[in-house]
């Protein structure tokens, strides 16, 4: 682990594009190269319109605030520029992309981070997806399959962590990903998350959680917690399991008596 | 992003084939339809009496037939068809060899850019340039097999009683105002007989296109199918832009005996001034195999609606089509099932893609006679709309006159999604790149269906569209 910031969120808003419907109401938040960090929130805090506008989801509109992501002003890029300089999302819920098999959507991603000109060897290309889809315990038949089209929620998951492993990226962000997951899919996510870690220990980490129990198999060193818009604390592990203790009531109060004052 | 691959800026009009050969043909008929210009095309083919007369029949059916008032809007027609010369004939004799083909045809060809098609299987093509058949030959075991694969001409000279006893029978004069005019005027097209029981596993294929300014094009084409016999015929159409309105109405009869298979496919990628408009048929007898695959690309407004009339028990027809309407385009296809004897199957399934102003129609009739009991049908039709001002309509006549009969239906519209789009993007795919990918996946269950080449093209075509780049 190093200390190198790789993100620096400051004062961040963020509201519903052509709504006047504020979500963010001023986020502060650093991650350093390396570091696990877990933002925990109960419903409608927050938490997941934060992955997106760093994804760069048009539907979301930051309207204060910056994001640096590697010394480079992140909101200034464009959705895919983002993907290329090293930040991916891992969905909530990944999206059906019907008649497009996984292996030619990675191809076209994985050329796609290419440098400029450079051509993808179709050859290095398939090797690299089935040595990637055996370290995840996957079917290489799987790579012929459409995009999520008709996957269960276990596999839209792994399928998210196939794409994560392909194009390894700096920054993953990762929306939810143990929900709608029994406990084996949730295991079997998690641990393909700590093997990529393991690989490049210089990856960073953002995991967007409802609950606690996808840390038991993904340490974190920092845990925020996200209440209406807001990170209102940040601690080490013992956030999440004071949280499981006592729920997000006190926060909420907290906020409630925020707003009134 | 830069500026000039924003959706916004995508200009689906460009088109690909924009160039004009230069081709001095050797024989015009003057402008508009007349019963000169129709004895004057029969003569020039040297027609034994019985065409001349059935050509002015058709004409006489023509003229009395109104302007269908359904289907597209064909306001602006009667100007243009007054304007066009109805028959053209490049060379007057026909090409045996591909070294006879002129340079100037082959130079047209290769800017075409599918020489794979062609050339690969060079013996399987009966390529069409203009009115008239310039290049055929016919691999020796074909021939040898019985295999009959002539132009529309020949096929009356060398094999009139085959001839005579088919043409006309799937597809009557009167069946429409323009499959009259086709009778009347008819010129090019193929010729195809398949014997019994053979089994061809080389496509034939004919290439044809139109070139000549406010040339109608009015190609016809007569197919039988023996019993037991199998082959797949595949036809591609390409057209360079004009700015005045053009025309093509072609003829297609396809005669599928007895426990034959037969598959007949079409990629059309008209000029966008061009009006289309084709009648396509096939009868199926008893345990017959039909399926038309069927794209439309570009023209002004394409009316093409490939039929199956299923006549023997067990007889299958299947109608597979994909239809991309740009700017000012008008798709509207679709597919007819007759049901006429029991234990009879048919699927349709339509996909139709609309960009800009471009508006697709799925126009389907599933009729099931009383009697064909045990009869079953699924159509599924889908749309996607790529933005805000495309159209898109689904008109499905269902007739069932009988109760012992399993009839499926559905139909969805989707848009690309900012979702869709979100998430491709997310993971560094350009936006272009992006909608383009997810158009291909669309077509998907089309595009399999296709020989390589042509799936390769199409997906072209429909990028080259997607893109607004030429070349």
């Amino acid at each position: 682990m190093s200390d190198a910031p790789i993100l620096r969120i400051q004062g961040l808003e963020v509201q519903v594009a052509e709504e006047d419907l504020p979500i963010l109401k001023g986020v502060d938040l650093e991650i350093n190269s390396g570091e696990i960090h877990a933002i925990m929130g109960p419903n409608g805090s927050g938490k997941s319109t934060l992955a997106k506008a760093l994804a760069g989801h048009p539907g979301y509109e930051v309207t204060s605030g910056s994001v640096e992501f590697r010394g480079e002003d992140l909101l200034e890029l464009e959705t895919d520029e983002r993907s290329l300089a090293g930040v991916f999302l891992a969905f909530q819920y990944p999206v059906e992309i019907p008649g497009v098999s996984i292996a030619n959507f990675l191809r076209t991603a994985v050329q796609a981070h290419l440098p400029e000109g450079e051509e993808l060897d179709i050859f290095d290309y398939s090797d690299q997806l089935i040595e990637r889809m055996t370290m995840l315990d996957m079917d290489v038949a799987f790579a012929e399959r459409h995009v999520n089209d008709g996957f269960s929620g276990g596999e839209k998951k792994r399928n998210e962590i196939l794409q994560m492993a392909m194009l390894r990226p700096k920054l993953a962000l990762m929306d939810e990903t143990d929900s709608g997951l029994d406990i084996d899919a949730l295991k079997i996510v998690a641990e393909g998350v700590n093997k990529l870690k393991a690989e490049d220990p210089e990856m960073s980490v953002l995991l967007i959680t409802h609950y606690q129990r996808l840390l038991d198999y993904i340490k974190p060193d920092h845990v925020h917690v996200m209440v209406d818009g807001r990170i209102v604390q940040s601690g080490g592990p013992e956030v999440a399991l004071e949280l499981e203790a006592d729920g997000y009531k006190v926060f909420e109060d907290a906020a409630a008596e925020t707003a009134r004052a | 992003m830069p500026q000039n691959e924003t959706i916004q800026d995508l200009n689906l009009d460009e088109y690909k084939y924009d160039f004009v050969t230069k081709s001095e043909p050797k024989f015009r008929a003057e402008k508009g339809l007349s019963e000169d210009v129709v004895r004057q095309i029969s003569q020039h083919k040297d027609e034994p009496q019985w065409m001349l007369d059935f050509r002015l029949k058709a004409l006489e059916v023509y003229e009395s037939k109104p302007m269908p008032k359904w289907g597209g809007d064909l306001d602006g027609l009667e100007g243009v068809l007054d304007e066009i010369y109805f028959y053209v004939r490049p060379q007057d004799q026909m090409e045996r060899s591909w070294d006879d083909v002129p340079d100037e045809i082959k130079d047209t060809f290769e800017k075409l850019g599918i020489p794979e098609a062609e050339r690969k299987i060079l013996a399987g093509v009966g390529a069409q340039y203009e009115s008239e058949m310039v290049y055929h030959s016919l691999r020796k075991e074909w021939e040898d097999a019985g295999v009959i694969f002539d132009s529309i001409e020949d096929g009356l000279k060398n094999h009139p009683e085959l001839f005579r006893e088919y043409f006309g029978t799937v597809i009557p004069t009167g069946d429409n105002k323009f499959s009259a005019m086709n009778s009347a005027v008819w010129s090019g097209g193929s010729f195809v007989y398949i014997p019994k029981d053979v089994s061809l596993d080389t496509p034939l294929q004919a290439y044809f296109r139109v070139n000549q300014e406010r040339m109608g094009q009015f190609e016809r084409t007569l197919i039988i199918v023996d019993e037991g016999a199998q082959a797949h015929y595949i036809e591609g159409c390409t057209a360079p832009v004009y700015s005045t309105e053009s025309f093509h109405s072609g003829v297609i009869e396809i005669i599928v005996k007895k426990n034959a298979r037969f598959r007949y496919t079409t990629i059309q990628n008209w000029s966008n001034n061009m009006y289309n408009l084709v009648t396509q048929r096939a009868i199926v007898e008893e345990g017959g195999h039909m399926e038309w695959l069927d794209g439309n690309l570009g023209s002004k407004l394409t009316m093409k609606y490939p039929s199956c009339y299923l006549m023997g028990p067990h007889a299958h027809g299947e109608i597979l089509s994909i239809a991309y309407s740009g700017d000012g385009q008008h798709q509207d296809t679709g597919g007819k099932v007759i049901h006429a004897a029991p234990y009879t199957t048919s699927s349709i399934v339509s996909k139709s893609i609309s960009k800009g102003h471009g508006r697709s129609t799925y126009r389907g009739l599933c009729k099931v006679y009383e009697g064909a009991h045990h009869s079953r049908s699924n159509v599924e039709c889908d749309a996607l709309l790529i933005d805000e001002t495309s159209r898109t309509d689904t008109y499905p006549y269902i007739e069932i006159e009988e109760d012992d009969a399993s009839i499926g239906h559905e139909a969805s519209v989707s848009k690309i999604g900012e979702e869709q789009l979100f998430y491709l993007m997310s993971r560094g795919i350009s936006e272009v790149e992006a909608m383009a990918m997810i158009v291909r996946g669309f077509i998907e269950p089309i595009a399999k269906e296709l020989p390589l080449e042509y799936a390769v093209e199409l997906n072209r075509l429909i990028e080259l569209e997607m893109e607004g780049s030429v070349g």
